[in-house]
């Protein structure tokens, strides 16, 4: 049955479905679309050292993210620049580097495409375990650290007053998002990752009225749109990133009619 | 020596400066089991910021904090929820502690706030998210109990009654309690200790020694210096929500 391409395709999507739904709740709640921006960037520059290197592509997608993530997390406590600023410079300027990097590999053949936007094609049944057994472990350490960050993502002083350490939840957050986009980078490409986190997560949002709900709706709103996604990009042979972006875009739009109701409600 | 067994929190000469600027400076106070230490001055004198030095939320601080108990309830002056989060009063109360139904149910019907139980958090009036904020403080049964200005809001019988709860928790959970307030009656009428702030401590001790000081005088005016020597009025009933009076 993995031998289908397809098939593993449809795995992977709901694996990393099941872990961008969670996550994605918390990028919204902390405010951190654009962090989710900068890593998937610099994503490219993991990928290009993978292949440079012949190294496991989501591995050194994991260590660079990282790497980034901490260098800007300690860019914000050395200069006076604005969070966006150091934002898109990191974004951008990993992304750069990556492409340059890119260049002198010619002897390497590259899918661009590929890279940006998802393959299912690529996806490996190596793939599938990384996607799995990661996407395990993600929802595992989110478990662990879900008191203080949850707390401290409400409000950070009552957290930190009551002894629960949000800075050390924080950290470990970042960390987990290098880990979603590492493994996620194949199927969604590394330009739509953050909508994959983000756009599942506001239309779960749209239709819930507690943090548990919206992290469920959240996990099936990604997992009906990788689905959807998925089959048609079969069908109108299209690639799978912005397939699957584009249905979850589609069932946010539904989601809209369920507040446009309330709202009628309440007058 | 009992005094220490009993000691939760204790400041020594702390201070915190933010942009080169003393927010406050050299205060030294402590907090013991089931005593209610007060913090009493006028707007920026470092209330606030005494609180958060002696919670640990300022952490590069001048002289130093030692915290004997890690069970702490606070209830910030200011608490900014960002309402992208969909989370109603249930899931507020268990933010920072896991607790079973009973629990939050006793807690939110002391702060007289039961019925919003299901609600929204964005749904609620200032008065109402003010009683959730204390009912979730005093709900995880805490050793010390930090309250910033913890009845803001909160219309007049409500004041009072949860002055009240204030007092009757302190006795009941045996817990210490730095309190913020404005109120003078109640500061006096309630506070085993008083500590007068004007970015430093300007004058403490108990509320009668305290009334008596000229600086305390100073800063508040002779009439307030009046309000505390007189009050001497008790109590023997409380004010429940909906109107009834229930015996102590």
């Amino acid at each position: 049955m993995l031998d289908d391409f397809f098939i593993r395709a449809l795995i992977a999507g709901i694996g990393v479905a099941i872990v961008t739904g969670p996550l994605g709740c918390f990028v919204i709640w902390r405010r951190l679309s654009y962090f989710g921006d900068t890593l998937s960037h610099s994503a490219l520059l993991g990928v290009t050292l993978a292949y440079s290197m012949e190294f496991n592509i989501a591995f050194s997608v994991f260590i660079i993210s990282s790497l980034i993530a901490l260098t800007l997390i300690r860019l914000q406590k050395r200069t006076n620049l604005p969070g966006d600023a150091l934002l898109g410079l990191l974004a951008h300027s990993s992304l750069a580097v990556g492409l340059v990097v890119i260049g002198f590999l010619s002897f390497i053949r590259f899918d661009i495409m590929g890279l940006l936007f998802g393959d299912i094609l690529a996806v490996t049944v190596d793939d599938l375990l990384i996607i799995w057994i990661g996407g395990a472990l993600i929802l595992l350490v989110l478990k662990l650290i879900w008191k203080p960050l949850f707390a401290s993502t409400v409000n950070y002083e009552l957290a930190e007053a009551e002894g629960l350490n949000p800075d050390r939840a924080k950290a470990i957050f970042t960390i987990l998002m290098a880990a979603i986009i590492a493994i996620s980078i194949k199927m969604v490409g590394l330009l739509l990752i953050t909508g994959m986190l983000i756009i599942p997560a506001a239309m779960a949002r749209n239709i819930s009225s507690s943090p548990q709900k919206m992290m469920m709706y959240s996990i099936i709103g990604g997992l009906l749109s990788v689905i959807l996604g998925l089959f048609s990009s079969l069908e109108f042979n299209t690639a799978s990133g912005p397939s699957i972006i584009a249905a979850s875009l589609f069932l946010f739009i539904l989601s809209l009619l369920k507040i446009k109701q309330s709202i009628k409600l309440k007058n | 020596m009992s005094s220490n067994q009993n000691l939760l929190v204790k400041l020594n000469k702390a201070g915190f400066s933010l942009n080169n600027k003393w927010l406050v400076k050299g205060v030294s106070l402590q907090v013991e089991k089931g005593k209610i230490v007060t913090l009493i001055g006028p707007n920026g004198s470092g209330k606030s910021t005494t609180a958060k030095i002696a919670l640990g939320i300022y952490k590069k601080i001048d002289g130093s904090v030692e915290k004997y108990t890690n069970k702490v309830g606070y209830v910030p002056q200011k608490i900014s929820i960002d309402w992208t989060l969909p989370l109603r009063v249930n899931d507020f109360m268990v933010l920072t502690e896991n607790l079973n139904k009973e629990t939050i149910d006793e807690a939110l019907s002391l702060t007289g706030v039961i019925h919003l139980k299901d609600k929204n958090l964005g749904d609620l009036s200032g008065g109402e998210f003010q009683r959730v904020l204390l009912a979730r403080a005093i709900s995880k049964k805490p050793e010390l109990l930090v309250l910033d200005e913890p009845v803001q809001g909160v219309d007049f019988t409500g004041e009072i009654a949860l002055y009240e709860l204030i007092k009757k928790i302190s006795d009941e959970l045996n817990c210490g309690i730095l309190l913020i307030s404005h109120d003078l009656h109640t500061v006096m009428s309630a506070t085993d200790h008083v500590v007068c702030l004007n970015g430093h401590v300007c004058c403490s001790g108990s509320p009668m020694d305290v009334a008596k000081n000229n600086e305390y005088k100073a800063l508040f005016g002779e009439q307030a210096s009046q309000i505390l020597s007189r009050y001497e009025h008790r109590h023997d009933h409380i004010h429940t929500d909906q109107g009834e009076i229930k015996k102590n």
